[in-house]
């Protein structure tokens, strides 16, 4: 079982880097054509509060990757595969994949995959709360107002609270 | 000695993951939910533009199909298809069956051009099992089997594509009355369909058939059983009809279709019985004027093409699931 461990000071203000990843995208969406399309869970999470942020007029989409994954000849079928939504036309959108924390980069490969068995995008962005490196894959994030680096064996998860505040919290593998 | 050794369900890894799957019967209540909470995201594969996911990407899937079927043998091509397996079907009485191989053999070749999963429909029941067991016994239990219809033993996909059709409807197992009607005696739907509902926790299972038609004993498996199909559907939340096989009128089980359609045939009168929002369901293939009244399989209450969309999604789960394990 993971263990939760104290949560060290240095970790983000989830909230904060929220509204700043926001400021940082405006310049850059047209409210009218700009979609989203959140990663389960955290994704789908921080896309909501980009999507208030934003204005945005096309409703959010999310995605579970589990179908997708590159490591489930390995570690078989996620047991808690999430539906996709995609609540509208891929084909000649412009959509930013927005996600928690960007890590290795495969989830976001296997984001783009799904993507585009609904259609073919015209471009796609990648938004992330946070950046913690340890790259395994040519992926790097358009919009990223922050990054950090942690050892191999933590893991950076974002939480809900009931009143809907978002926190960060360093999980034990 | 089974070759199984030491595991008490042959169906489950020393992980306890699902390995193969064989029968509903035996199956934790957990098994059956992540089956089928499973299946809920697969339902969607099926709106996209591509209608396909990679999971099986690279792996053989072999449709042994030693007795005749369309509706399974197609939703399962369909599901490994959707999942991005090489699906390779065999009708093996048109095939070597012919020349005398046996099933176990047939096995042996298709395991030789490196097989994956073998989807097996069986006149003999246990046939899938002998199957699984042979795998394990020569070192070859990566191969997953999957029961498409054994004998008069079981059929779980089906089984668990009903009760995916249920919770679809009716959400909340724990406060239903369901109602199986018909020759529960040659059914191994019946049987799947009452385990899975027994196991999920249904309060209230009942079987609606006349005496010859159902097997000794089985009360045993925790249903009321009816022989007046009015007094049967009273109240329920689901009817379930099954297939009478007109091969058993012959056997002197019946008097005939007439009669049968008389006491056991589902019309709107008789479904007036059950509750208002009853849901009709039916495995197909059906016999119309035999065991249920065109106006009820295509009436409103009735939910029997939903099941074959949703046994897509459903068998696609329980592959995946087992080509992960």
């Amino acid at each position: 079982m993971p263990m939760a461990t104290q949560m060290p000071t240095h970790l983000p203000d989830a909230e904060a880097l929220c509204a700043a990843l926001a400021d940082a995208m405006r310049p850059h969406v047209d409210p009218a054509a700009t979609a989203l399309v959140g990663i389960h869970t955290g994704g789908v999470w921080v896309a909501a509060r980009l999507h208030a942020a934003l204005g945005l007029k096309i409703p959010p989409g999310s995605i579970d990757v589990s179908f997708y994954r590159d490591d489930f000849n390995q570690r078989g079928l996620h047991a808690n595969a999430k539906t996709s939504q995609i609540p509208f036309d891929v084909e000649g959108a412009h959509i930013v994949i927005v996600d928690d924390v960007l890590h290795t980069g495969r989830t976001i490969r296997a984001a783009m995959n799904e993507l585009f068995d609904y259609g073919r995008p015209a471009r796609i962005d990648l938004a992330v709360l946070t950046d913690r490196g340890d790259r395994e894959l040519p992926i790097a994030p358009t919009f990223c107002p922050h990054s950090l680096s942690l050892p191999a064996a933590q893991i950076l998860a974002l939480e809900r609270a009931d009143d809907g505040g978002l926190s960060f919290r360093l999980i034990e593998k | 000695m089974s070759a199984f050794g030491k595991q008490p369900n042959p169906q489950l890894n020393s992980h306890g993951e699902l390995q193969h799957l064989l029968t509903i019967e035996g199956l934790p209540r957990e098994m059956l939910l992540r089956i089928l909470d499973t299946a809920a995201p697969f339902s969607e594969v099926a709106e996209r533009e591509v209608k396909k996911v990679p999971l099986l990407r690279g792996k053989s899937v072999f449709n042994l199909f030693f007795e005749n079927s369309t509706r399974t043998r197609t939703t399962f091509e369909i599901a490994a298809k959707r999942l991005s397996a090489d699906v390779i079907n065999l009708n093996i009485s048109t095939s070597s069956a012919n020349k005398g191989e046996t099933l176990l053999d047939t096995a042996d070749n298709l395991a030789a051009m490196q097989a994956d999963m073998f989807v097996v429909r069986h006149a003999s029941s246990g046939a899938p099992h002998l199957l699984a067991q042979h795998l394990a016994a020569t070192g070859r239990d990566h191969i997953h089997v999957v029961n498409a219809g054994d004998g008069r033993h079981a059929h779980p996909t089906q089984g668990l594509l009903d009760m995916y059709t249920i919770r679809h409807y009716k959400a909340d197992f724990s406060q239903l009355t369901v109602a199986i009607v018909g020759d529960v005696l040659h059914s191994r739907v019946a049987r799947s369909q009452i385990h899975a509902l027994t196991t999920l926790g249904v309060p209230e299972v009942r079987v609606i058939a006349p005496k010859t038609l159902l097997p000794t004993g089985i009360e045993r498996l925790g249903v009321r059983v009816f022989n007046d199909m009015r007094e049967g559907l009273r109240g329920v939340d689901v009817v379930m009809m099954l297939r009478l096989q007109n091969e058993r009128m012959q056997g002197a089980l019946l008097p005939s279709t007439q009669e049968y359609f008389k006491s056991y045939g589902l019309t709107p009168e008789k479904l007036s019985l059950a509750k208002p929002d009853a849901i009709v369901m039916h495995p197909g293939p059906m016999n119309r004027g035999v065991e249920i009244d065109s106006a009820v399989a295509d009436g409103g209450q009735a939910v029997i093409l939903p099941q074959v969309t949703f046994g897509i999604a459903v068998r696609m789960a329980v592959m995946a699931m087992l080509a992960g394990n």
